[in-house]
């Protein structure tokens, strides 16, 4: 089976794109599957579910990040899915605090950004978009064509050997590059590893502690000015 | 690859009869215009020229660059793109200053001496406007105008695309015939699609569209020229009493003898 992970900014498009390749798979006689990680509501599933008739599910990461939740569920959610009898599994995940990536390795990292979100977006959500395959580009018709060849810009510059894909995904527009892309990935490998380094220490304030203010809290710190350290053994 | 030549070759209608214009040649320095009443499939006929259309769209058109088709799956680099298109968008949604904007731009598209590039693109955008552009302002604070101008001047100065479509430029309160003057100081292949009158006749031919087809096309004659030089100046009497009116000043019957129309 192969893993494709989508993963972009809220509202940037990643479910639109991910129904117009689910549409050309199953064309093609492909079995996918779709899961959705989201922290408080999603529909996804049931729209998709509706849709296509294949095997979805959703997983309300609630008081976990969504990203780290993934973490925790994958292997679940991979065994769901084989046991299914899809071919391609399409996870839709809502990461949020743009510290970790949700991609695995052999499998497809695929990064959703809107057009319309302004140039420096791509500067600004770190291994999402680094450590991703593919970063699809989407809205593209609301931007002006020197728009999009400055923002395609911006994206290599953060990640200089992604494929770039300019989508209109309302029309089907650029969806094809990705399907190409989906085919071409490797089957997916147990034990499965995250990509990249998750970041630094443990949080305090995942496990739970409110206050404000480095002193009431242990681990790798800092203070305003970007100065590290550490406390604890 | 050296871009000489476009040709258009007709597909049909909205009602599936076949174009009256079968097909019609654009060579480099040519001005076309495209004209018909709104519906008619204007901006459908640039489009299928954007998208090098290879009998895979509704119309069933063929573009060919140099006499040859471009395959399906041809695809190139956006940023060397031959073609821009000047489309109907009148804002910008890019939160960087106009200096900066064009200074990627113009990295992007491989030009060499950058400043001077950005210097001329704002320069030429300044010549169609109302109120100047100037660096530092963001991309988004500018108007209608304002952003029509500057996208024009990217594409011609920066884009440096030697196929330009440009989507009813008069609507923005440009200055359409100084425009039409800047843009022929450049050897590219001009579309038009227009409402405008001296537009269409100061341009080379033009294709009269009708029912989504290309019904007709006219080369202008020698008269059409003399009579497009007299719109340009009834243009200019307009945009003349736009400027005394933006003044804040009062207008007088006198001020129209004056001018002797």
């Amino acid at each position: 089976m192969k893993l494709i992970i989508f993963a972009g900014p809220p509202t940037c498009g990643k479910t639109t794109v991910i129904r117009q390749v689910i549409k050309r798979m199953i064309a093609r006689n492909l079995k996918p599957s779709f899961v959705k990680i989201d922290v408080l509501y999603a529909d996804e599933d049931e729209t998709i579910n509706k849709e296509f008739g294949i095997p979805t599910k959703k997983i309300y990461s609630g008081e976990l990040c969504p990203d780290h939740c993934n973490v925790v569920v994958l292997d679940e959610v991979v065994e769901w899915a084989e046991k299914a009898g899809s071919d391609f599994l399409f996870v839709e995940t809502a990461g949020l605090c743009l510290r970790c990536s949700p991609y695995v390795e052999n499998s497809l990292g695929v990064v959703v950004l809107e057009a319309t979100s302004g140039m420096n977006l791509p500067r600004k959500i770190g291994p999402m978009l680094t450590l991703a395959d593919i970063s699809v580009i989407t809205k593209i018709d609301l931007i002006s064509q020197a728009e999009r060849e400055v923002f395609r810009y911006r994206v290599l510059e953060s990640a200089k050997d992604i494929t770039v894909v300019e989508s209109n995904a309302l029309y089907g527009i650029g969806i094809d590059p990705i399907v190409k892309q989906i085919l071409k990935t490797p089957d997916i490998e147990f034990p499965m590893y995250l990509r990249g380094n998750p970041p630094v220490g443990t949080c305090t304030i995942c496990v739970g502690k409110k206050e404000i203010g480095a002193k009431n809290h242990f681990g790798v710190l800092r203070t305003m000015n970007e100065e590290l350290f550490y406390v604890g053994e | 690859m050296e871009i000489k030549k476009i040709t258009v070759i007709g597909g049909q209608g909205k009602d599936g009869s076949k174009e009256k214009v079968n097909r019609f040649e654009l060579n480099m320095g040519d001005i076309v215009s495209i004209v018909g009443p709104t519906g008619c499939g204007k901006t459908t006929l640039i489009n299928d020229i954007e998208l090098f259309a290879n009998r895979n769209t509704p119309s069933g058109r063929q573009i060919l660059i140099n006499n040859e088709p471009v395959p399906d799956d041809f695809s190139f680099d956006p940023s060397k793109h031959p073609i821009a298109m000047i489309s109907q968008h009148t804002n910008f949604l890019s939160d960087l200053p106009v200096g900066e904007f064009l200074t990627i731009h113009a990295k992007v598209r491989g030009t060499s001496d950058v400043e001077k590039v950005v210097d001329e693109t704002i320069q030429f955008a300044n010549q169609l406007t109302g109120e100047a552009i100037n660096k530092e302002t963001a991309m988004t604070e500018l108007s209608g105008g304002q952003t029509r101008s500057l996208l024009i001047a990217d594409a011609v100065v920066i884009g440096n695309s030697p196929i330009i479509l440009l989507d009813e430029i008069e609507n923005a309160g440009i200055h359409k015939t100084k425009a039409l003057e800047l843009l022929k100081r450049y050897e590219k292949i001009f579309v038009f699609v227009t409402h405008d009158p001296t537009i269409a006749l100061l341009s080379d031919s033009r294709i009269i569209m009708q029912n989504g087809a290309m019904q007709k096309l006219v080369v202008s004659n020698p008269e059409e020229r003399i009579v497009a030089d007299e719109l340009k100046k009834i243009d200019n009497v307009l945009l003349h009493f736009r400027g005394l009116i933006r003044a804040g000043e009062e207008i007088n019957q006198h001020q129209l003898e004056q001018l002797a129309i």
